[in-house]
């Protein structure tokens, strides 16, 4: 693999967990929107379940397209949610490891019943003020890291690699400048 | 809808398995601690890739709806532009992304409602403000904007 043709220092620095718990994620990732394409060939993306289920719940024009795929939509969301907890209940729990599987030491770990959850660290402040900027940018720009990210790229579209180029840039520069600043965590 | 919940099954667990459910680990990225986050868009993008490629070249339609299996390619503009930049703007302050946010509740962390809480209200806020516009500009019809 790629991973001995690169000096181990340098693999240490760029990838200190190592690559597979992020490579067989993603896999997994792809294979969940493969899975939806397959039966249905619907390109799954999951931002447009904040306008599709908004449409439960408010008249308004913009809102109303998005009607037709609502109800698609709040399952596929549902399944992430319960895919995660699998996870949580597995994996995060102990009960199942893996060579592949590296745990981090990020966020707060806590026993609830057996289960063991995962508690961000970040600050609620951050969570909300950048929940609602993605909120905003993802609607206007057509889409999120699983649409444009995952099926926009994965199809080769232009506008999808561009917007991917966009948000990563300025997610890096953000993230930058906010590290610089010393918030933390 | 059972395929389509299995199929969210799936991409819930990856992201849980794959850390992008913690916000700590997307902000490690974007602050060049841990490159591994490339790993998990790379490899989504590359099993989603050989999917989109070779599924049409063997099926006509899909079973479940019958839909072709046709590239639904989204038009370019500004705006894509101007979203994309809002979007990294709220990604890398928060270290959120929808699909990211719903895994992360489903990890047990429950301090992600705020960032929910916000996708919500900047959705709407952003569906708002379009609804007002296109209803000025059509003169109360509905017409789609774009």
């Amino acid at each position: 693999m790629a991973t001995e043709l690169i000096d181990p220092a340098l693999y240490e620095t760029l990838f200190p967990v190592g690559i597979s718990r992020y490579a067989v994620g993603g896999v997994l990732v792809g294979l969940g929107a493969v899975v939806i394409y397959l039966g249905t060939a619907i390109p799954a993306g999951a931002s447009t379940f904040l306008e599709s289920t908004l449409s439960y719940v408010s008249d308004q024009s913009r809102f109303e397209r998005y009607r037709r795929s609502r109800d698609w939509r709040v399952v596929f969301t549902l399944g992430i949610v319960a895919g995660a907890a699998v996870y949580a209940l597995t994996f995060q729990s102990g009960l199942i490891s893996s060579g592949l599987y590296q745990s981090g030491t990020t966020g707060e770990l806590r026993e609830v019943g057996g289960l063991t959850i995962w508690l961000t660290d970040v600050q609620p402040w951050r969570l909300f003020l950048g929940g609602v900027l993605v909120g905003i940018g993802t609607r206007i720009g057509k889409g999120c890291t699983s649409g444009h990210g995952v099926c926009g790229v994965g199809s080769a579209s232009k506008t999808s690699i561009v917007g991917v180029i966009t948000f990563l840039v300025v997610a890096i520069g953000t993230a930058q400048v906010v590290m610089a600043l010393g918030v933390s965590p | 809808m059972p395929l389509i919940f299995v199929g969210g099954l799936l991409f819930g667990f990856g992201l849980g398995f794959s850390h992008m459910a913690r916000p700590e680990v997307v902000l490690q990225f974007l602050q060049f601690e841990d490159f591994g986050l490339l790993f998990v868009m790379g490899g989504a993008a590359a099993v989603t890739g050989i999917a989109f490629a070779v599924v049409p070249r063997l099926f006509d339609r899909a079973p479940l709806t019958g839909d072709t299996y046709g590239r639904r390619l989204k038009s370019f503009d500004r705006n894509v532009l101007i979203g994309g930049a809002v979007f990294g703007v709220g990604w890398g302050l928060s270290g959120i992304c929808p699909g990211a946010a719903y895994a992360s509740l489903g990890v047990g962390n429950v301090t992600i409602l705020w960032a929910l809480v916000g996708m919500f209200v900047g959705a709407y806020f952003q569906g708002y403000w379009r609804s007002q516009r296109s209803a000025a500009v059509s003169g109360g019809t509905n017409v789609s904007d774009r």
